[in-house]
């Protein structure tokens, strides 16, 4: 298990790259998501402001 | 041949386009965490070490299809983008907007990854090389499309901008593929698309095309969802989005 983690003495590298990879994908799965929840949340508030 | 049309038209209202890419985007995004997983299992555990670069190599199994979309990414980008500029189709600019974020991000982790590589391979982080130096160009074309969009207010003429800067760049990519061959580069020849046979062992070409695989339905997953964003945006005063929005809480 500790020769995995080790990835034969290049651990730094190979770790770095695929948890970078992971963040990228985290972040650009989320961006869309809070855009979409603050756009409709701005909508609805106008929406109410104008029935006023 | 009735229904083709039909199925088309309903699609192309955007209250419709709303739901059914939200539907095929989660459906993407499944398959896609499934390719991932299996992906990973194939890049870090079955799989030999390279018998030359060790277990650096298995940096290739995000750094090779992360560069393989960077390109992809761009030329839908540059595609949509034209077709939303002959045709005044906003559905197609709209792609091609929420498409530039996307091909960015792959653009950096291609940059990212590459540069983790290359620094115990190579000895160093980065070289002007004619393949780096491209695909670094690569990444300023898709950040320049960014501001580009966001800097004009009229939503016509900045498609047209775009779709202008998009298509220009587009002679950037035989550049970026073509520049191990042309130049003499530190970076390595390809080793997956040589017209012959590919150069590469089947036990690295699985973990490879796994990958790549699940990045292009990450793509389509994440494409769709912006997408979705820009449809809300353009369509906020219609009846449909002011009905979508009325449980919302403030």
């Amino acid at each position: 298990m500790s020769e995995f983690f080790h990835m034969g003495g290049y651990a730094f590298y190979v770790w770095s790259s695929y948890s970078l990879a992971a963040v990228l994908l985290l972040v650009s799965w989320i961006q869309p998501r809070l855009r979409e929840k603050r756009l409709r949340r701005d909508i609805a508030r106008r929406l109410r402001r104008s029935k006023r | 041949m009735s229904i083709i049309p039909n199925w088309l038209h309903r699609l192309s209202s955007p209250r419709n386009f709303y739901r059914f890419a939200g539907t095929v985007s989660d459906w993407c995004g499944w398959i896609a965490l499934v390719l991932i997983a299996i992906g990973l299992y194939y890049g870090l555990v079955n799989s030999p070490p390279d018998y030359q670069q060790g277990d650096s190599a298995r940096i290739m199994y995000i750094h090779v299809p992360a560069a393989w979309m960077s390109m992809f990414v761009y030329m839908v980008m540059a595609g949509a983008a034209a077709v939303g500029m002959i045709w005044r189709i906003k559905a197609a600019s709209a792609f091609a907007n929420a498409s530039a974020p996307v091909g960015a991000m792959f653009t950096a982790m291609a940059l990212a990854t590459g540069m983790l590589w290359g620094k115990p391979m190579w000895g160093t982080y980065w070289v002007w090389d004619a393949r780096l130096t491209s695909e670094l160009i690569l990444l300023f074309l898709y950040l320049g499309y960014m501001a580009l969009q966001s800097a004009i207010e009229d939503r016509d003429t900045a498609a047209r901008a775009t779709a202008i800067l998009a298509l220009v760049g587009v002679v950037n990519i035989p550049i970026i593929h073509y520049s191990v061959e042309w130049w003499n580069t530190l970076h390595q020849g390809a080793t997956v698309s040589k017209m012959d046979k590919p150069s590469i062992h089947i036990s690295m070409l699985i973990p490879l095309l796994i990958m790549a695989l699940a990045f292009k339905f990450y793509y389509f997953s994440n494409v769709l969802r912006r997408a979705r964003c820009e449809v809300l945006e353009r369509e906020k005063d219609k009846s449909w989005v002011q009905e979508l929005v009325r449980g919302e809480q403030p």
